[in-house]
């Protein structure tokens, strides 16, 4: 991985072009949300939201991802000192925990199919399984991300000097995370 | 060749944007002549309706995308860095991935020129074909069932990952990797300008990467986000592609705005007038840009109260681009004008865009809008803002920085020669579109009736399409001259003020023999608060590290177009095939030693 | 001096081309108060753009002239910003733009106001590539030709059966989109007899550009005539005629797959335009083509090769079947 080289606003420049990113995946996911509260309660057949989602099953995937954070934040905490040991338990228990997220979701989504909402069957279906959708695919290349870090730091390349690496991995993972809290508002919270 | 395959210098990143967005142009401008010569008379030259609409599509789509805003990236990636003192962009590689992306990109959506026999029709039958804002629910698969739209959607999402990566890559470039003591307000304004457009960029491209995503689903698996039937409003994709396509038309114009804000203090002599007001202008634009896209809707009915809110802050942004007008005539007052063909090119910037700035006056006004919008008016609008403006001051740009990127100044004569046909050229083929769209003729049509009256205007513009495509000739003419017989260059042919005039013609691949300390907005230039620059050292005292090129940006950009290819074709496994090679080219791109 | 003078003579030889006329789509002719309104608004702005063009690229060109760079002349002025000026050139040009938003904002809710109680009714529905005009109050149902009384106020509700269309009749006032599953208004007074020319104003596939229509404004007794005629069913073809040879061939060919024609109870069809009084009508088409015997065997022959894309197909038909079906339908006035 490149060294940080001095930078005009004392950034290293991974960690500002992620923060850039992170800026424009905003927009990504503002735009699919807004679609998705423009067209409800416009869907012309059911299911409707009421009809299928679970709160108490979806608020235990939250939780789920919430806990997986907190385990980012040790990791790359214990990355930074140099425990390895540490870092690599916490970087195992992150992709973990996003693996039970993903999980749910799978299940989720064919439980939902299985009630006869699908992604063309209404626009709730539509507008639904993009957005969580796209959602998921993020948290997928975010645990495909983890495990070859924690891969990477199971061969010992993996320390204290790759740290901005870990801290970028982590600014992703939380901004899953944020967004999820806010699909988890939207959808499923405020019917 | 292979070097230029595996290139991660952004000089020679810049040439390759330039010369393929050279070839894009000229593919447009090519589109434009076939639908000049259509016009000319009302039964046309016999091209097919069929075939008209795609070659109105393709060069909208082509111009803007293929040719304005690659032409911009290519100065960009050429001087951003030696401006702003910098041995090369923040991430070299992710540099050379944004053009191998874009040149795919635009190859796969040309592709469909000739693609038609892979899907049972015609050559010349599955371009795109719905506009290049391709509107809902005529983009549907039922009202357009062919690939055409297909090829348009995934082509775009092509592209649009170009942009994005060249965003955070710029955006990085300017704000960490100045030269010390190049505070913000050193900047040059073409770094301020570039910087705003890459902002405006890393926004509005999820915007329409949604919208075309939500298209690709409706018409791929069955959704009807756009289609009434089920529910779906097309009027959504409106709002979505102008969310996208107001910021847009800034990121085309803001570049050449920078262009010209270089140009202009140099062939005066003086300094930019009003520096601090002509960058907070950029900045302000970039954020007002974000709050008037509804002005492209105001045919669609959305209200009163819609229509007076877009109104009023669309009149609004108005008066920033107007200061940048007056500050660019400040800074050639008291002047000692030398009229080199940069020079001419970006005063023509100035006068075509007060044209176009003031059509765009009377859109901003719904009532009156609603006799000008989808008719000649706005296409003689568009193309004063982006030929009148954004083309000439692209050329200025060429003219300007020739000599700092191949060491030989273009010819002078020809330039003027070509600048006079363009000059010429434009407004006859441009200005009488203001009547022919107020006399009642819509764009995008095939064929028009005799009895409309726009005959005769239709014939002078179709008169000055072909005297701009005689422009573009002698413009290639003097890029072949030159080659062998241009005058060569020194570092600095112009007495410029910036960084980049400080560094041999072309610059060695390192750039800046020491990086220097910038005291001053106007390093190279002596004025009474501070003296020129010392010259730096002709060889660099230490050994520059240089890193080497690398195979995993082509690589990993192909992956993109085979996914593309999988999708368009419908074959599932050819998916996951593009899939592959983008995940394996990112891993050993990460996993690649590469020092910069 | 050469160069510009050079500019002004094209800029003149350009607006002398435009010169002539008629123009019948013309948005520079009002021809209903909307109309009028509009042309008002447009007319100030033009000038105040005429005003800042003059004073900017004369600026401009001063600037040019004066300051180009002669021997021996002096060195470069070192200035480099003035605030008085950047306050006066930020605040003259928004001061403008409220000359110009002040009546823009005026005429927008003006003109978005809906027709008064009691104004003539008249759906439009936009197909590709025709327009269903139905008049709701008083049962008549034609295509791309709107019948409407003068001085009387008109109070279009426009929607959509497929794709996004727009329809401009430049002479009545500005245009208006049809999207399907919306309704879209236009309310006009239209104040001067004769024909108003007008097409499709928003991309709509292959014959956008053959999506044509024409308002007929007429006095109120010509109207009321007219109303009444269409609203009467088809004619009945006189006994052994061409055209009664041709209504046979109607009603049980394939036109009644998409044509309704009032009288002819087979022919129920929704897809395209209502014949029952097409022989009434000045054009066909989408107002292409003029309704002329030549043109409507030719349409009915081949309607694809004169409107790509129709979803009319080509009728090879033998020509004696051809033309009794042209007397039929020019026989329904």
């Amino acid at each position: 991985m490149s060294q940080a080289h001095h930078t005009s606003m004392g950034l290293d420049n991974r960690k500002m072009a992620f923060w850039a990113f992170i800026g424009s995946e905003c927009l990504l996911f503002g735009s699919l949300i807004s679609t998705y509260l423009i067209y409800k309660g416009k869907s012309l057949v059911g299911p409707y939201p009421h009809d299928v989602l679970n709160i108490p099953f979806t608020s235990f995937s939250t939780f789920d991802l919430l806990m997986s954070s907190l385990a980012m934040v040790l990791a790359l905490a214990a990355i930074q000192r140099g425990d390895m040991k540490q870092g690599k338990l916490w970087l195992f228990v992150t992709a973990l925990l996003g693996i039970v997220f993903l999980g749910g979701q799978v299940y989720e989504f064919s439980s939902f199919v299985h009630e006869g909402l699908g992604l063309t069957t209404n626009l709730f279906g539509s507008t639904f399984f993009v957005l969580t959708g796209t959602h998921g695919a993020h948290v997928t290349v975010g645990v495909i991300w983890l495990l070859t870090l924690w891969v990477q730091a199971l061969r010992g390349k993996l320390g204290p000097k790759q740290a901005v690496t870990v801290e970028i991995t982590g600014l992703y993972w939380h901004f899953v995370d944020v967004v999820w809290i806010v699909i988890f508002t939207l959808v499923y919270l405020i019917q | 060749m292979k070097s230029w395959l595996t290139t991660t210098d952004h000089k020679r990143i810049g040439q390759l944007y330039f010369w393929t967005a050279l070839g894009f142009f000229l593919i447009g401008g090519l589109e434009a002549l076939v639908i000049r010569a259509q016009l000319a008379k009302p039964e046309g030259i016999g091209v097919s309706a069929e075939v008209y609409n795609q070659l109105f599509t393709m060069h909208g789509t082509t111009m803007i995308f293929l040719a304005l805003m690659p032409l911009s990236a290519a100065f960009f990636n050429y001087i951003i860095p030696l401006q702003i003192g910098a041995r090369d962009v923040a991430f070299p590689r992710l540099n050379a991935f944004s053009y191998w992306v874009f040149l795919l990109g635009g190859l796969f959506l040309n592709a469909s020129f000739v693609a038609g026999p892979l899907f049972g029709a015609p050559r010349l039958s599955v371009a795109p074909d719905a506009g290049w804002f391709g509107y809902a629910n005529l983009t549907s698969r039922q009202f357009s069932p062919g690939p055409n739209i297909d090829f348009w959607l995934l082509g775009l999402q092509i592209l649009g990952i170009a942009s994005l990566a060249a965003g955070f890559n710029f955006i990085v470039t300017i704000l960490n990797m100045r030269a010390p003591g190049m505070k913000l307000m050193r900047l040059p304004v073409f770094s301020w300008m570039t910087l705003v457009t890459q902002f405006l960029v890393i926004t509005a491209f999820p915007v329409i990467t949604v919208a075309l995503v939500l298209l690709m689903f409706d018409r791929f698996f069955g959704t009807h986000f756009f289609v009434p039937a089920g529910g779906g409003d097309p009027i959504l994709w409106q709002h979505f592609f102008w969310l996208f396509g107001h910021p847009e038309v800034y990121i085309l114009i803001l570049p050449a705005m920078g262009i010209v804000s270089e140009v202009l203090p140099t062939f005066s002599g003086k300094p930019l007038f009003g520096y601090t007001v002509v960058v907070y202008s950029g900045v302000l634009i970039g954020f007002m840009g974000w709050g008037v896209w509804s002005h492209h809707m105001f045919s669609v009915g959305l209200g009163p109260i819609a229509d007076s809110v877009f109104s009023a802050t669309t009149m609004l942004i108005a008066v920033p681009t107007g200061v940048k007008i007056f500050n660019w005539i400040g800074t050639m007052w008291g002047g000692q004008i030398r009229f080199t063909t940069a020079m001419l090119f970006a005063v023509g910037f100035i006068a075509m865009f007060i044209i176009g700035g003031l059509s765009g006056v009377s859109h901003a006004s719904p009532p009156a809008d609603l006799q000008q919008t989808d008719t000649y008016y706005v296409v003689a609008h568009i193309h004063y803002v982006l030929f009148g403006g954004t083309m000439l001051g692209l050329f200025a740009g060429m003219y300007y920085w020739w000599p700092k990127m191949t060491g030989r100044r273009l010819s002078e004569t020809l330039g003027k020669w070509h600048f006079w046909l363009t000059f010429v050229g434009m407004n006859l083929a441009f200005f009488p579109m203001h009547f022919s769209g107020l006399l009642g003729m819509p764009r995008r049509i095939y064929t028009y009736g005799p009895e409309l009256g726009v005959t005769r205007l239709n014939q002078v513009s179709t008169a000055g399409a072909f005297l701009l495509g005689i422009a573009v000739l002698v413009f290639l003419v003097n890029l072949w001259w030159t080659r062998r017989r241009g005058e060569p260059a020194g570092n600095d042919p112009w007495q410029g003020a910036t960084l980049e005039w400080a560094i041999p013609s072309p610059p060695p691949v390192y750039n800046f023999t020491v990086i220097p300390r910038v005291e001053s907005r106007l390093p190279l230039w002596k004025t009474e608060h501070h003296g020129a620059m010392a010259p730096l050292p002709l060889t660099p005292p230490t050994p520059i590290h240089v890193p080497g090129g690398s195979w995993w940006p082509l690589i990993t950009a192909f992956g993109l177009p085979v996914i593309a290819v999988a999708a368009i074709s419908h074959h599932l496994w050819l998916v996951f095939v593009g899939l592959a090679i983008v995940i394996t080219g990112i891993y050993r791109w990460a996993y690649e030693p590469f020092e910069v | 001096m050469r160069r510009h003078s050079l500019l002004l003579l094209l800029l003149a030889a350009i607006a002398a081309t435009a010169c002539g006329g008629p123009f019948p789509q013309t948005t520079l002719a009002p021809r209903s108060d909307l109309g009028a309104q509009v042309d008002t608004l447009f007319t100030s702005i033009f000038w105040w753009a005429v005003v800042v063009f003059a004073i900017v690229e004369g600026l401009l060109l001063f600037v040019i002239i004066r300051y180009r760079r002669r021997e021996g002349g002096p060195k470069p002025s070192a200035l480099h910003g003035h605030t008085a000026l950047e306050i006066g050139w930020t605040l003259a040009p928004a001061l403008i733009l409220v000359f110009i938003a002040v009546p823009t904002m005026r005429t927008i809710f003006a003109t978005a106001a809906p027709a008064p109680a009691g104004a003539l009714r008249v759906e439009v529905i936009g197909h590709q590539w025709w327009w269903e005009f139905r008049y709701p109050e008083i049962g008549v149902v034609t295509a791309n030709e709107m019948h409407v009384p003068l001085g009387k106020p008109v109070q279009l509700e426009m929607t959509s059966a497929d794709v996004i269309h727009s329809f401009w009749a430049p002479g009545l006032g500005g245009k208006r989109d049809l999207t399907a599953g919306r309704i879209t208004r236009i309310a006009f007074t239209p104040d001067s007899l004769g024909e108003v020319a007008g097409q499709c104003a928003e991309f709509c596939g292959a014959s956008h550009a053959n999506m044509r229509l024409r308002v007929f404004v007429e006095s109120d007794s010509a109207f009321r005539a007219w109303a009444a005629r269409q609203v009467t069913g088809a004619a009945v073809p006189s006994r052994g005629s061409p055209a009664e040879r041709g209504q046979d061939l109607f009603a049980h060919g394939a036109c009644i797959a998409c044509h309704t024609i009032t009288g002819v109870p087979q022919a129920r069809g929704t897809v395209g335009p209502n014949l029952t009084h097409v022989g009434s009508r000045t054009m066909l088409a989408g107002a292409t083509l003029p309704n002329t015997e030549e043109w409507l065997r030719r349409w009915i022959s081949n309607a694809p090769s004169l409107k790509p894309g129709s979803l009319m197909p080509a009728m090879p038909l033998p020509d004696d079947q051809i033309a009794a079906l042209v007397a039929y339908l020019q026989s329904l006035k």
